[in-house]
């Protein structure tokens, strides 16, 4: 018995020494793609849209390090994202090239790559700014790795509307940061990425939905039918577009914001509203794929403008 | 029950050595960072004391 468990713990032990002896194929570019650095850019744009809104402005080198951390801290949820998705990238065209599947690093590299800046970042964004923010970015990395990826995202058609919070977040982790407290301006923040969220992913699931059925996840289309989803996106398209809008009522958004948020809010409603009613031919195809695209733009130019108003001094008030 | 270490492809050396140097520039970039928070943290006040 003790001969057969020693030789047990021996083949163990060897098994360990071999996996990490094997050499590692992955090259910079490859971890660097396990960060989701698009993912990353938008996260630290809405970020440091969330600090500049701020009445009370942090140390420049504080804010810096800050936004470094909070962008390293949603690479990292990226990359436990991969570690954990990496059998559904795989059977999905638009993730199959991802380093996981394309075998260029192991599931193990990815998770201590992933878990390893986790924890520097939350750790460093302590130090430097404050354990509010820290505690909020940890939320963040827990909720989009384990709630949204490891729960939702495989469990409830409802995965992105939950998930969207952690993409949602990190205006409030960086106003957080920057004044030691969260306020109205990045929880408004926060609630336009929130709601801008499902119709965004809908109508890109309305198009991929084959790609969704055969990895198995039970995306809206697939779960409550097309027409159902194309009713969402319309009523969730009726709450964002007036949402949009908050940031010039609540006086934090100026006249340049007030144009722009009502503008894009009505290309979004009239886009929403051709989705809805357009279910046959080719249009049934392409309306979504506009939407989807014109959604990116409509978020960006909402923060750029609020951007341009704080940081460049373009603010000039709706009322007086 | 000893291990051999595996053998290293030239293109497997190279790899290793870019990611070995961006490991360095990561440490190096740490170090500044580390060293501007902490002078930025201090402030102008840790030059103000009785000599």
């Amino acid at each position: 018995m003790t001969t057969a468990s020693n030789t047990l713990a021996d083949s163990r032990t060897l098994a360990a020494a071999q996996a990490s002896q094997q050499v590692s194929q992955g090259d910079v570019a490859d971890y660097v793609a396990l960060l989701k650095p698009r993912v990353m850019f938008l996260v630290v744009f809405t970020a440091l849209v969330g600090m500049v809104v701020t009445p009370a402005t942090a140390h420049p080198v504080i804010a810096f390090a800050s936004l470094l951390m909070i962008a390293v801290g949603a690479g990292a949820s990226g990359c436990l994202n991969m570690w954990w998705d990496a059998d559904i990238d795989a059977v999905m065209t638009r993730t199959m090239k991802r380093p996981i599947p394309a075998g260029k690093i192991r599931p193990d590299e990815a998770l201590a790559f992933g878990l390893t800046l986790s924890g520097g970042s939350v750790l460093v964004l302590g130090l430097v700014a404050n354990w509010l923010a820290a505690g909020l970015l940890a939320f963040t990395i827990a909720f989009y790795a384990v709630i949204y990826s490891m729960w939702l995202k495989r469990a409830t058609p409802q995965n992105i509307v939950i998930g969207g919070l952690a993409g949602a977040l990190p205006p409030v982790v960086a106003q957080a940061a920057a004044t030691g407290r969260v306020g109205l301006e990045s929880l408004v923040l926060c609630a336009i990425i929130f709601i801008w969220t499902p119709p965004h992913f809908w109508a890109l699931a309305l198009v991929k939905s084959g790609d969704y059925a055969r990895a198995g996840i039970p995306m809206m289309p697939n779960v409550a039918g097309p027409d159902s989803t194309r009713r969402q996106i319309l009523a969730y398209t009726l709450l964002l577009a007036p949402l949009g809008m908050a940031p010039a009522a609540l006086g934090f958004g100026g006249l340049a914001y007030a144009a722009v948020s009502g503008l894009g809010g009505f290309g979004m409603l009239l886009l929403a509203w051709q989705v809805f009613r357009l279910r046959e031919g080719e249009a049934a195809v392409k309306v979504p794929q506009k939407l989807f695209a014109f959604s990116i733009l409509y978020l960006f130019a909402l923060f750029a403008t609020l951007l341009a108003e704080h940081a460049f001094g373009l603010f000039r008030p709706v009322l007086g | 029950m000893a291990v051999t270490p595996p053998e290293l492809s030239p293109e497997d050396q190279r790899r290793r050595r870019r990611r070995s140097l961006a490991i360095a520039i990561v440490l190096g970039g740490l170090v500044v960072l580390f060293y501007a928070v902490t002078i930025a943290k201090l402030g102008p006040q840790v030059l103000q004391r009785p000599l």
